[in-house]
């Protein structure tokens, strides 16, 4: 905002090389993470897991390793083993089908995408159009944001049934669910959002006679600009579980939602095939979330690095 | 005085005050710019406490003057420049400003406003901050930048048309914030110590840098200051004014010659009219203590834009 901060001589590249180097340290620190779980996870089932056979082998073939103790947790049932989840992306998604579960995932991921996003999109927008109507009216954000807060504490598995009879066993209903839960978080950043600018700043737009809507346009709305972000990235998540538990109660085949459902039901015979489908849902929130941080990283590239 | 608006620069949506002629003359002399008469303040925030800003104050500021208010902390000087900005209304008197309400000045764009912070827009680049009064104005693409780079070029800026705001020093970031208060060539330039949050090297070259801009666009200029110096070494006239109630207790003509430069700061004419603004300020009850209070005047007046709910 305003600047009163005499930053002499400061130069705008010397951040982003550091945040270059900082973000490559960060990735390095996350691969360290992810390898450290997977060396508990297989740590327990070495400890105490179902004794060892090769990668997808049949019950009865040789054992490999037996494990000293018997953990209920870790047996394969319960925490199957890290290479039979990754192999299980290579078989058949069904009996007798030549389409692997790997493709499968990927259609089903960028079906619920499909859904998640017109939610995303319509929710952003209403969040955007109710903020707006909030920040310019007291009277309204007093009166109506303790409904917009209390829509948020039902929960969703007790409404989705609701809004499937409304809407009928469709698309429509998933994206609504998906709406329902992305346009919460930016209504209420977008309030606090709206009204972050400097108030000084309001004085100089006042003293051009600017109109309501310039003031919106020209300092409003671009100082609100990294609470939307936040709100975005929040919402794109928020939009993709909306979707997938849409999709059960909305009868929908073809999305995550009821790949994840069908393979509850097969757990006992191939529980690897649900761990490769909750992969699939977390890579599917991960890539909504990083395509967010892209446009705001687009978007925000003149800023003050701090901003951002 | 010269004409600051270049062949190329005529605006189309010609801000009224560009547009009207001299106002009408009475009596022989020309019309003040700004005419301010037994304008009250008061603050009633409906808890008991009345602040009484400023009581009975009388002033006519002639086109082409650089006028400086000066006072203690709570004298309302700030206050007084926000009443003829518009930007806060008085509790009574008239305030009228070329000829017309403040208010209808204001929708005219008749003002150009300076504040001690450059409230710079951090998103813009330095050429875009100086363009949006004139976004405002709804100039058109090739004219705005035009102007803006003009402007840029007039605080020796140029080079720095493609920077953002956070990448400038303090000084800089307050030339952008001129620069963008005469992209509009306001008829008069209303200025709340711009140059307070400066050090005082900095703060001397920009006073040098305001009197040589004033001087090539004649614009009529209302600057309040804590500094004693700065109001002798810019103005045409001192206005002194005193605290609780904000009353002006004396008005000092500076005579000084000009053009002034460095060298006016040695003069003995220049030492007797510092003297003479800090006898003013003693004999009006007020003591002047300079840092300090910068900060706390500046948060009033943004906690009063507040209280008022001002927007639009």
């Amino acid at each position: 905002m305003a600047t009163a901060t005499a930053t002499r001589g400061g130069l705008g590249t010397v951040a982003p090389v550091r945040s270059g180097r900082r973000r490559g340290r960060g990735l390095l620190v996350g691969v360290g993470v992810a390898l450290a779980l997977l060396l508990v996870w297989e740590g327990a089932k070495f400890l105490g897991g179902t004794p060892w056979r090769a990668p997808l082998a049949l019950p009865g073939s040789p054992v490999l390793w037996n494990p000293p103790f018997r953990w209920a947790f870790a047996n394969d049932l319960n925490l199957p083993h890290v290479w039979n989840i990754l192999l299980t992306f290579n078989e058949p998604f069904q009996r007798g089908s030549s389409q692997s579960v790997a493709a499968y995932l990927v259609g089903a991921s960028l079906y619920t995408w499909r859904e998640a996003l017109i939610g995303f999109l319509l929710g952003a927008g209403i969040g955007l159009v109710l903020a707006t109507i909030f920040v310019h009216s007291r009277l309204l954000e007093r009166a109506l944001v303790p409904y917009v807060v209390a829509s948020q504490t039902i929960p969703i598995i007790a409404l989705a049934p609701l809004i499937v009879f409304a809407f009928g066993a469709n698309v429509m209903s998933v994206v609504v669910i998906a709406t329902y839960l992305t346009f919460f978080p930016v209504t209420i950043a977008m309030i606090r959002g709206l009204r972050s600018f400097d108030p000084r700043a309001l004085e100089l737009m006042r003293s051009y006679a600017s109109s309501k809507w310039q003031i919106y346009r020209k300092l409003r709305f671009p100082a609100a600009l990294p609470y939307l972000f936040t709100a975005l990235k929040i919402a794109a998540t928020a939009s993709i579980v909306g979707a997938i538990i849409g999709e059960g109660p909305g009868g929908i085949a073809d999305g995550l939602g009821r790949v994840i459902i069908t393979y509850n039901q097969y757990y006992i015979t191939g529980p690897e095939k649900l761990w490769a489908s909750i992969i699939a849902a977390g890579i599917l929130g991960i890539a909504f979330y990083l395509l967010i941080s892209a446009i705001e990283w687009a978007v925000m590239r003149g800023r003050r690095p701090a901003a951002i | 005085m010269t004409d600051p608006s270049p062949a190329s620069g005529a605006p189309v949506a010609q801000p009224a005050a560009r547009a009207a002629p001299a106002p009408p003359a009475v009596g022989g002399a020309p019309a003040p710019v700004v005419h301010l008469a037994g304008v009250d303040k008061v603050f009633d925030r409906g808890d008991r406490v009345v602040t009484r800003a400023l009581e009975g104050i009388d002033l006519d500021i002639a086109r082409g003057e650089f006028v400086s208010l000066i006072g203690p902390s709570g004298c309302g000087k700030s206050t007084l420049l926000r009443i003829v900005g518009d930007l806060t209304s008085p509790s009574s008197g008239t305030v009228t400003v070329n000829g017309k309400p403040a208010e209808q000045a204001r929708r005219d764009r008749d003002y150009g406003m300076v504040f001690q912070a450059p409230v710079l827009f951090d998103w813009r680049t330095v050429e875009d901050n100086v363009k949006l009064p004139l976004e405002i104005l709804g100039w058109d693409g090739s004219r705005r930048t035009a102007r803006a780079r003009e402007m840029l070029e007039l605080v020796e800026l140029g080079d720095f048309l493609k920077h953002h705001p956070f990448q400038l020093s303090g000084g800089m970031q307050q030339r952008v914030a001129i620069a963008r208060a005469l992209a509009i060539e306001p008829s008069i330039l209303l200025m709340d110590e711009p140059f307070g949050a400066l050090d005082e090297m900095t703060r001397e070259r920009m006073n040098s840098e305001v009197l040589r801009i004033w001087e090539r666009t004649g614009t009529t200029i209302v600057f309040v200051t804590h500094s004693i110096p700065e109001a002798v070494f810019l103005s045409s006239r001192v206005v002194v004014m005193s605290a609780r109630p904000g009353r002006i207790t004396e008005v000092i003509d500076v005579d000084l010659p000009r053009p002034r430069n460095e060298d006016t700061r040695e003069t003995r004419r220049y030492f007797e009219l510092v003297t003479a603004v800090r006898e003013a300020l003693r004999h009006g009850g007020g003591d002047l203590d300079d840092a300090g209070t910068v900060a706390g005047g500046d948060a009033a007046s943004v906690e009063r834009t507040m209280a008022e709910g001002a927007v639009g």
